[in-house]
């Protein structure tokens, strides 16, 4: 057992630290009132190596572990959590699928541009009426030659807005349910695919969620990823990756809701003194770094657990729906802390709580997590 | 970083955990039922070594870390949380003072002989008028010469009137109180002037018997001080410190033995022709219990591993000792309403574990306090 990070995690957490103090904080007000997707710090941190983090080295990326990837993006998710997301969508299930099922070809053509950045990446799963039961897509591909006709649309496409490349499902097999399903490599300028409208959000604004619309959309067959009707099985393969990257997400957010919270409660004076004399307050900050603390943990094993390669499905729920639920009683927490101030736009806690509510539905929904957990537990 | 377990805490896990179900186990609901302490039990610790987990091994120990201790409280909690909250004021209210504060032929006559479990410990700090904040403290001694003696009474005092070896704490100087004038003591049962007073009827952890002990003119030889003179207070608060600890590794091993029980139950009990763990609501509460004491699990290894490598671990303590307790009342309060009508009643085993539960949220210090001593921390710089 040992509960402290390596000197070349410290090392890479200090790296990213420093970059989202100096280069992400500054504009993260920004970022969320205009709903502006930041291709150009996009592009700054995959100069840095930023996006390619898990990537090998002979893939542009910069070959760390898993934790570091955490790690990551819990310290860009604490700056920006919108830039939290792009980065987990992006490497996560923008490239980790390419990186996994591509083949030598695909592999050359998009990794090493992922990783540096050169190109950003989508994951397009979700449709109008297939959400947590992702089996149920209608997207359709129709192989015809050699090329798939694509029809149907996905929505809420994360790095959508902006993305060269998207790694999409669609169905080539009706009868075969969650068999007969497909993954393809589809690029921006594909004809017959076109973005379709932007979702206006509660939070995590400006990480360009849009819809995409496959109207007789013209795939190559080379850009079929894995085995036709191997779809599910990519789409399901990194889920235990995502949902840690979302809890590091959220842990994210905590974090810097606790930390301006922390900070106001010394300064802000009632009665004559500083509100943190109040055991009120002090017992609300105790609780808000314990359940902070206990989520740190959740995510660190899981993380360590799938660095290890074992398997961790139920840890990874256990993190995610943990972290995120600490997540939205922090944010709520530091808000209440911060009184009225804390309601008002001038004060950054009132995005960290909205901000905060998407980490409890995206990437599988708290309750689905709670599926997972329950099913793992009955069994043995 | 690595959060898996060694060979050595995996092996003492299994030990422990055999130990609970064969000897334990058994007796559990019966002892619950007629308040009585089993020195049997106790002695079969002894004998395959559990009383001396953390100890060096020239006191009598065996030698190995604190998270191999948390987790033989744990394992013995999840299935009869009295046995465990014996070896914990054993190991850490008894045991800790002595090892970290104790002179060595202090070391060599009591930490031997409380690691080898040949002699119970306690801890009494805590009287009528003076639990959270021990500055209130009555009991005094005072030095004649040769020897202490000590006046007052001490209560809630765990492994009461079956222990042999008492570290207890007294005012040595009225004026400093806290700051300086108090003192600590080890103190034997057969020292004259010592005696154990009533027996609390209590609600939960009912075989670990809870007693008053009282000072009328306790003869107590000079070399029986531990720490130095005045130092008491704070070997009192540092003995807590890793306390903390093995209260919330009776809270986990409470949780745990809640949701194994759940678990179980909720497989077999069939209600509209399907077993009950067929149902959402039924599942959403077995994975919330999980997941609660699988955060509990990390938190309180996490504080016994700081305390093993001797970083500092007091935050880490009160944040898994608050965090394990509140989850160890939930989850047994969820067991019960799981079990429904059967939870209620004393034929199943969850009703005992919601009574035990409720305490750890109490001893060595509230929940509230756990709250200041993190906040203190927080707000420190």
């Amino acid at each position: 057992m040992d509960f402290l990070l390596t000197q070349d995690q410290r090392d890479m957490l200090q790296m990213v630290r420093d970059f989202a103090k100096n280069e992400i904080a500054p504009v993260a007000a920004e970022i969320d009132r205009t709903d502006e997707f930041p291709v150009a710090l996009v592009k700054k941190m995959g100069g840095l190596g930023l996006l390619g983090i898990p990537i090998p080295e002979e893939y542009g990326g910069v070959g760390a572990d898993y934790v570091s990837y955490t790690l990551t993006i819990e310290e860009l998710s604490y700056a920006s959590a919108s830039v939290g997301v792009i980065l987990a969508v992006h490497t996560s299930v923008g490239t980790m699928p390419i990186l996994n099922f591509g083949t030598d070809a695909q592999k050359e053509k998009y990794v090493e541009k992922l990783a540096t950045g050169e190109l950003i990446g989508a994951f397009g799963l979700t449709e109008p009426s297939a959400g947590s039961d992702a089996s149920s897509i209608r997207t359709r591909a129709v192989k015809q030659g050699d090329t798939y006709v694509l029809n149907g649309s996905k929505v809420f496409i994360t790095n959508g807005e902006v993305a060269d490349i998207f790694v999409v499902f669609a169905v080539t097999d009706p009868e075969l349910g969650a068999k007969g399903v497909s993954a393809f490599i589809v690029e921006r300028d594909t004809p017959g695919f076109s973005i379709g409208k932007k979702e206006h959000k509660m939070g995590m604004n400006g990480s360009g969620t849009v819809e995409l619309v496959f109207d007789n959309a013209q795939v190559p067959t080379t850009q079929l990823l894995g085995q036709e009707g191997e779809g599910f099985k990519i789409a399901m393969s990194n889920l235990d990756g995502g949902r840690i990257g979302i809890g590091a997400q959220a842990l994210g957010i905590a974090r810097a809701a606790y930390d301006a919270a922390r900070d106001y409660v010394k300064q802000r004076q009632q009665f004559g003194r500083p509100i943190a004399d109040f055991q009120g307050v002090q017992f609300m900050l105790a609780d808000m770094a314990t359940k902070i603390e206990a989520a740190r943990l959740l995510i660190y094993q899981a993380a360590t657990m799938r660095q290890a390669g074992l398997p961790c499905s139920k840890q990874a729920s256990m993190a995610k729906y943990y972290a995120s639920d600490a997540a939205m009683s922090v944010t709520t927490d530091a808000v209440q802390l911060f009184g009225g101030y804390g309601y008002s736009k001038e004060y950054p806690v009132e995005r960290f709580m909205r901000d905060a509510k998407v980490t409890q539905i995206y990437e599988g929904t708290n309750q689905i997590q709670r599926v997972v957990v329950a099913k793992n537990l009955l069994k043995g | 970083m690595n959060f898996q377990l060694t060979q050595d805490q995996l092996d003492i896990r299994k030990l422990v955990r055999d130990f609970a179900l064969n000897e334990v186990l058994p007796t559990a609901a019966e002892r619950d039922e007629n308040e009585e302490f089993s020195r049997e039990i106790f002695d079969k610790m002894a004998e395959i070594g559990l009383c001396g987990i953390p100890w060096p091994e020239e006191y009598g120990g065996a030698g190995m870390d604190f998270v191999s201790y948390v987790i033989a409280v744990e394992e013995l909690s999840r299935i009869d949380a009295s046995v465990g909250v014996t070896l914990s004021v054993q190991t850490s209210l008894a045991g800790w003072p002595i090892y970290a504060f104790g002179t060595e032929e202090q070391k060599q006559t009591y930490l031997r002989a409380l690691a080898e479990g040949t002699k119970i410990g306690a801890y009494g700090l805590t009287e009528p008028g003076s639990g959270t904040d021990a500055g209130g403290m009555r009991t005094t001694a005072v030095d004649k010469g040769d020897h202490w003696v000590l006046n007052g009474s001490k209560i809630f005092i765990t492994n009461g009137g079956v222990a042999d070896i008492y570290v207890v704490f007294a005012v040595t100087d009225p004026e400093k109180r806290t700051r300086g004038g108090v003192t600590a003591f080890i103190v034997e049962s057969s020292f004259p002037g010592f005696s154990v007073g009533k027996k609390e009827k209590k609600m939960g952890i009912k075989s670990s018997p809870t007693t008053e002990i009282v000072f009328e003119n306790c003869i107590v030889p000079k070399e029986n001080v531990l720490g130095q003179l005045g130092d008491g207070f704070k070997v009192a608060m540092m003995t807590l410190d890793g306390g903390r600890n093995g209260i919330a590794a009776q809270a986990l091993g409470i949780a745990q033995g809640a949701l194994d029980l759940s678990l179980d139950y909720a497989r077999q009990r069939e209600q509209f022709k399907q077993p009950l763990s067929n149902f959402q609501a039924i599942q959403f509460k077995l994975a919330d219990m999980a997941t609660e004491i699988e955060a509990a699990r990390l938190l309180t290894y996490q504080a016994a591993w700081l305390e093993s490598e001797k970083l500092p671990y007091s935050q880490a303590s009160a944040m898994a000792k608050v965090f394990a307790s509140e989850v160890a009342m939930k989850t047994t309060t969820e067991a019960v309403q799981i079990y429904g009508g059967y939870g209620y009643t004393r034929e199943y085993p969850v009703e005992r574990f919601m009574r035990d539960a409720k305490i750890t949220q109490i001893y060595e210090g509230t929940s509230e306090v756990q709250r200041m001593v993190i906040a203190r921390h927080l707000l420190k710089d």
